[in-house]
């Protein structure tokens, strides 16, 4: 129980620091809407291309490929934004699986209200027919905990590893492609408005990959933190 | 640590894998559409797959016991089997390629399979890049074979759960391969095959543990006394 307490009180700490100075969360938010906004006018110069039949496959590869560099970048802060003194200050004071707990929930609670905003962003710009909506928005939901979750661990390992966004990029997207791969699969069935029933197998594979990470995390990062 | 000293499994390696090479080359094999003779490829395609697995269970053994003991020669036994793993790697994606270019009509056919081969290769190059981005050897070694532990079952989901959810070419997938299933593999193949896999597997864990010796003796040359 000591550890959910330490869990809870981390992940306040969190919220609150993020309360306060708002930065991750109005700098990806404006993150994304430029993003979009510069993908809406590359596209627009292109008469026609919302007519096309192409348009409903690039409209969901696009949202996708947006979520993931967004998640990059806000995943990426946060055990790059900790000094070290702070940090050595966290493990005197808690356990480190609560660390890395608190910080994947709190990715993951950033990360599902930031790729609701963008989903609803995306859509202004690029309006699109989504037949299962709720089973779309659920399945962003599912992504953003999947990139959150993996991200969060990956930007730990390379944080210790000289703070470089390459190593961030290489080291997380052979990780993240299984997800994708999944999320663009199932996010197209529920674009076309298949039956939910069919895709279930794909979100157990999802569920299965998310649990295997975190699993792997809470056993690594006790590891990884000591110097 | 002493096994890899021992001489008799490097001569039961051997022993396979000549084995496998002349019966491999000479038994009978089932006559298929499509496949015809190049189903004899099995003997030599599937093994590099279970060698490469076996380097890189070995690999996250060793990456294991860095972290409990924090010796140096088990991060350079672990690295070497990557090493190797990549080695056996390479030849199983040559071996699949040739043979999907002479079955399938392409070298590359997108197939899931080849794709998360791909991905898990990526995923391997990136070890190897971490390994070098860190200067400080302790450092080094603990992340390392922390990032090694977490990328092994994204490696096992890749390669041997994702392409069995969809229609892959190669057999145990959903849609199923029209060329052949587990089911046409038949007791004479089992005789080769089997075989293949442990006489493969030594090989390349004899190949690691000679690059894992000459790491030694470079580590022990360039230490400070």
């Amino acid at each position: 129980m000591k550890l959910a307490g330490q869990t809870i009180e981390l992940l306040k700490k969190e919220i609150i620091l993020e309360w306060r100075s708002k930065y991750a969360f109005n700098g990806i938010l404006l993150y994304i809407v430029s993003t979009v906004f510069v993908c809406y006018i590359s596209f627009n110069l292109n008469p026609g291309f919302k007519q096309s039949a192409g348009y409903p496959i690039v409209w969901n590869i696009l949202f996708w490929i947006i979520m993931l560099f967004a998640s990059v970048n806000a995943v990426a802060k946060s055990f790059l934004q900790e000094n070290k003194a702070r940090l050595l200050y966290y493990y005197t004071i808690a356990h480190p699986q609560a660390i890395i707990l608190s910080k994947t929930i709190y990715n993951t609670l950033l990360m599902s209200l930031l790729s609701v905003l963008a989903l609803v962003v995306y859509l202004l710009f690029f309006p699109n027919k989504v037949d299962d909506l709720l089973y779309y928005f659920i399945v962003v939901l599912l992504g953003s905990v999947s990139f959150s979750t993996v991200f969060t661990m990956i930007s730990a390992i390379a944080s210790k590893a000289g703070n470089n966004g390459t190593l961030m990029a290489i080291l997380s997207f052979p990780v993240v492609i299984p997800v994708i791969l999944i999320l663009v699969k199932v996010s197209k069935a529920a674009m076309d408005g298949i039956d939910r029933s069919l895709s279930l197998n794909n979100i157990g594979t999802l569920l299965a990959i998310n649990v295997i990470v975190i699993a792997s995390s809470l056993i690594l990062f006790p590891f990884l933190w000591r110097d | 640590m002493k096994f890899i000293y021992k001489t008799w499994w490097k001569v039961l390696a051997v022993v396979l894998v000549f084995y496998t090479l002349i019966s491999g080359m000479l038994f009978q094999v089932p006559r298929l559409d499509i496949l015809h003779e190049t189903i004899r490829n099995l003997y030599f395609h599937v093994p590099m797959w279970m060698a490469m697995l076996t380097a890189l269970v070995t690999s996250v053994f060793f990456s294991v016991l860095y972290l409990r003991t924090g010796k140096e020669e088990h991060d350079l036994a672990a690295v070497e089997c990557v090493n190797t793993g990549m080695i056996f790697y390479g030849l199983g994606l040559i071996t699949g390629m040739l043979w999907a270019k002479y079955t399938w009509g392409e070298f590359w056919s997108g197939d899931p399979k080849q794709n998360s081969a791909a991905i898990a290769f990526l995923l391997y190059c990136a070890y190897l890049v971490l390994r070098n981005s860190i200067d400080e050897e302790q450092t080094r070694a603990k992340i390392s074979a922390i990032y090694n532990i977490f990328a092994f079952p994204i490696m096992i989901v890749l390669l041997f759960v994702l392409p069995r959810m969809t229609d892959s070419l190669h057999p145990g997938g959903a849609g199923g391969n029209p060329g052949f299933n587990k089911y046409d593999l038949d007791s004479h193949m089992r005789l080769v095959l089997y075989p293949a896999f442990i006489g493969w597997s030594l090989l390349s864990l004899w190949i690691a543990t000679i690059r894992y010796r000459i790491r030694l003796i470079e580590h022990k040359k360039n230490a400070i006394n």
